[in-house]
């Protein structure tokens, strides 16, 4: 789960990472309001979405005045924010940061997650503050210092050295950098965080470290043990059709083609999408129907694939185990009565009892429901049906 | 022969009386796998599925012998299991549970290892060791004995994989589920020399899918040391950047992960590596009649 930059900061504050004083709005007047709270002469209106390239995107503004704030909270709520993180379509902004300006002497990076070939936390710093991470480490990878942070140790002065000096800090920074690094990894253990990054992490013309932006992500296994962070959850920033899959127990993404796939496991699902690709289609969505695969399952994954306008084919593709073939097949047919199914199903059921299911499906005869005799004749068949030649 | 479990291993189960553990470890005791107690703390002394429960694994382990442990335990209680196993001096836990924390699971495999104990997963299929013993929740009549070792990431792919071998006309020593999650126990690389070394394997299938570099590691293994034939899937060619695809390790981040390098990898390290997930028990056949 992925939360906003004010939501992190709210984090950060409570485990003394500095961050610059700020409010969030949900409307002009509230931005107007924060600005005066805040005092000074120069904020910062910045636009809360849950990617990064805002301040490229246009939704990231500064404003010498109260009347700035106003114009640029104006022009930022409500507009539909274009990043390369968002895809084309972009996302609608429906609340803004309100920030104090901040004095920047350098930018730098700071960043945390799981080494998963080590098998514990990694934090990385960079003197490339600003940039994209992963383009830096693609360019010039001897510019990010990494070091391991064994969790059953925890954060140690030698951690935060190795970063600091690798950063070229002049040593009176030094300690003031350990600081920060070490609230930074506590906030990220405490909280089950998947990933944390600061970027741009700034100097300040008085030697402060600062966080300019911020960034959490959390793991959903973990989400249970933390109720304050699971109420952060914005339901606006999640695909509603993935989330209504979600409730149903149904693991969905929706992709870019025409052939729909209904599939049991995660894995499979996969490959499912990359065998229609291979037979020379493109598959409209990634979906489990888990282990179950029972009428109801199966009904609202028609219903949740077919909203799909693009959507010209279904390609059903169980492997039964322990869940045989036949309850499938029975399944598939309580689903065409309870959801309306439009399109031509081809349906693909092997392992247990499949020659049962496949008895089951001809005695149907149902017009739009077409048997396939393995994965790869059922590929072809929703492949060629998508496209209208079956 | 097989690698790491087979007709004489004892197993015990946790989490042996709710529902799941239950249901699934009498599928076990069915298909003939030597289920030799449980663990529900506060049930010991009861008798549940005609074997002893007991209070800890400590005591299971002592009365029965066994050195596996099944774990069914719910996801919050993963690390503790795992842990509790590790000190009784259990060999090898396999877990079963889905969405266990990755913190936890951090801890639970760091204290393992300082004990000695492999793990399976979590979030996996489990181990099967075919027409001898099933220790996981796969269904047994697909694996039919034969002469083919099986590392998957993914729980139905196994099953397909395993299908595809079958209809060729061969069979399985070993399939292992390794699950998909970020931090998992055995992998590729542990478990290659076990069927390198294991006389009746004839062939490796492994079947990886995107995010982390598990396959990458595996891939330079091979090269270096595996002399038997190997077959490769990756799914997960066609997924977008960034979205989490099902099983909680299965990400492309920042562009690596990606299923495109880990087949490239695999191809130059002399892997038969296929394209389609239908492709696999033909490809299995192509290198065994070489």
């Amino acid at each position: 789960m992925n939360i906003h930059e004010y939501q992190a900061k709210e984090i950060f504050r409570k485990y003394n990472v500095p961050v610059p004083q700020g409010r969030v709005a949900f409307t002009v007047d509230e931005a107007v309001e924060a600005a005066k709270e805040l005092g000074g002469k120069l904020w910062v209106v910045k636009a809360q979405i849950h990617a990064g390239g805002r301040g490229l995107g246009g939704g990231v503004k500064l404003a010498k005045s109260i009347d700035e704030v106003r114009e640029w909270a104006d022009k930022i709520l409500g507009m539909t924010l274009v990043t390369h993180q968002t895809g084309p379509e972009g996302k609608v902004v429906h609340k803004v940061y309100i920030e104090e300006g901040a004095d920047i002497a350098k930018e730098y990076y700071l960043g945390m997650l799981l080494d998963r070939a080590a098998e514990m936390p990694v934090m990385m710093a960079s003197t490339e503050g600003g940039m994209e991470i992963e383009k830096v480490a693609a360019e010039t990878p001897e510019k990010i210092v990494k070091v391991n942070i064994d969790p059953t140790v925890g954060f140690q002065g030698f951690h935060g050295r190795k970063l600091a000096f690798g950063l070229g800090l002049p040593k009176e920074e030094v300690g003031t950098f350990i600081k920060f690094a070490s609230a930074l990894y506590k906030a990220y253990m405490d909280n089950d965080a998947e990933m944390v990054e600061i970027n741009p992490l700034i100097k300040t013309g008085d030697g402060k470290f600062l966080a300019l932006d911020a960034k959490m992500g959390f793991d959903d296994n973990a989400l249970y043990r933390h109720p304050d962070i699971s109420e952060m959850r914005d339901l606006e920033e999640e695909e509603p059709t993935e989330l209504e899959a979600k409730e149903h127990g149904l693991s969905y993404i929706k992709l870019d083609g025409n052939v729909g796939c209904m599939v049991n496991g995660a894995g499979l699902a996969m490959a499912t999408m990359d065998i229609i690709k291979h037979e020379g289609g493109e598959p409209a969505n990634f979906l489990d129907v888990g282990g179950g695969a029972n009428p109801e399952t199966v009904a609202k994954g028609f219903e949740i694939i077919l909203k799909d306008p693009n959507v010209k084919a279904i390609f059903v593709n169980i492997f039964g185990g322990i869940v045989r073939c036949d309850r499938v097949a029975n399944g598939i047919l309580e689903a065409t009565k309870i959801t309306d199914v439009t399109v031509p199903v081809i349906v693909r059921l092997d392992g247990t009892n499949a020659e049962e299911a496949a008895e089951i499906l001809r005695n149907a005869n149902i017009e739009n429901i077409i048997a396939a005799e393995n994965l790869s004749d059922g590929a072809r068949k929703a492949v060629a049906a998508a496209k209208g030649e079956l | 022969m097989s690698i790491l479990v087979n007709k004489d291993t004892k197993v015990i189960v946790q989490g042996f009386t709710g529902k799941e553990g239950t249901f699934h470890a009498s599928q076990c005791i069915d298909y003939g796998t030597k289920i030799v107690g449980g663990v529900t703390p506060g049930k010991g002394g009861q008798e549940h599925l005609g074997r002893p429960v007991f209070n800890t694994v400590a005591e299971a382990v002592e009365t029965t012998g066994a050195t596996v442990s099944m774990i069914f335990v719910p996801p919050a209680f993963v690390a503790d299991a795992v842990m509790e196993a590790a000190e009784a001096g259990i060999e090898l836990a396999v877990i079963i549970t889905e969405g266990a924390p990755v913190r936890d699971m951090m801890y639970a495999k760091m204290y393992a290892t300082k004990k000695g104990m492999n793990t399976i997963g979590p979030n996996c299929p489990g181990i099967i060791t075919a027409e001898e013993c099933k220790i996981g929740i796969m269904p047994g009549m697909i694996f039919k004995k034969g002469n083919v070792g099986l590392i998957s990431k993914s729980g139905t792919l196994t099953y397909e994989a395993s299908h595809q071998v079958v209809q060729e006309g061969y069979g399985i020593t070993t399939a292992v589920g390794i699950g998909g999650d970020p931090i998992i126990g055995l992998s590729y690389k542990q478990l290659l020399p076990m069927f390198e070394a294991d006389p009746e394997t004839e062939a490796i299938v492994m079947i990886g899918e995107i995010g982390g570099d598990l396959e990458i590691q595996a891939a330079a293994y091979i090269k270096e040391n595996i002399s038997k034939p190997v077959v490769a899937f990756i799914a997960g060619q066609t997924a977008p950047k960034g979205k989490r695809m099902g099983h909680a390790g299965a990400i492309i981040s920042g562009g690596s992960g990606t299923a495109a390098e880990k087949m490239a990898a695999l191809e130059a390290a002399g892997v038969k590596v296929v394209v389609s997930p239908a492709e696999i028990g033909k490809a299995v056949k192509e290198v065994l009649s070489k």
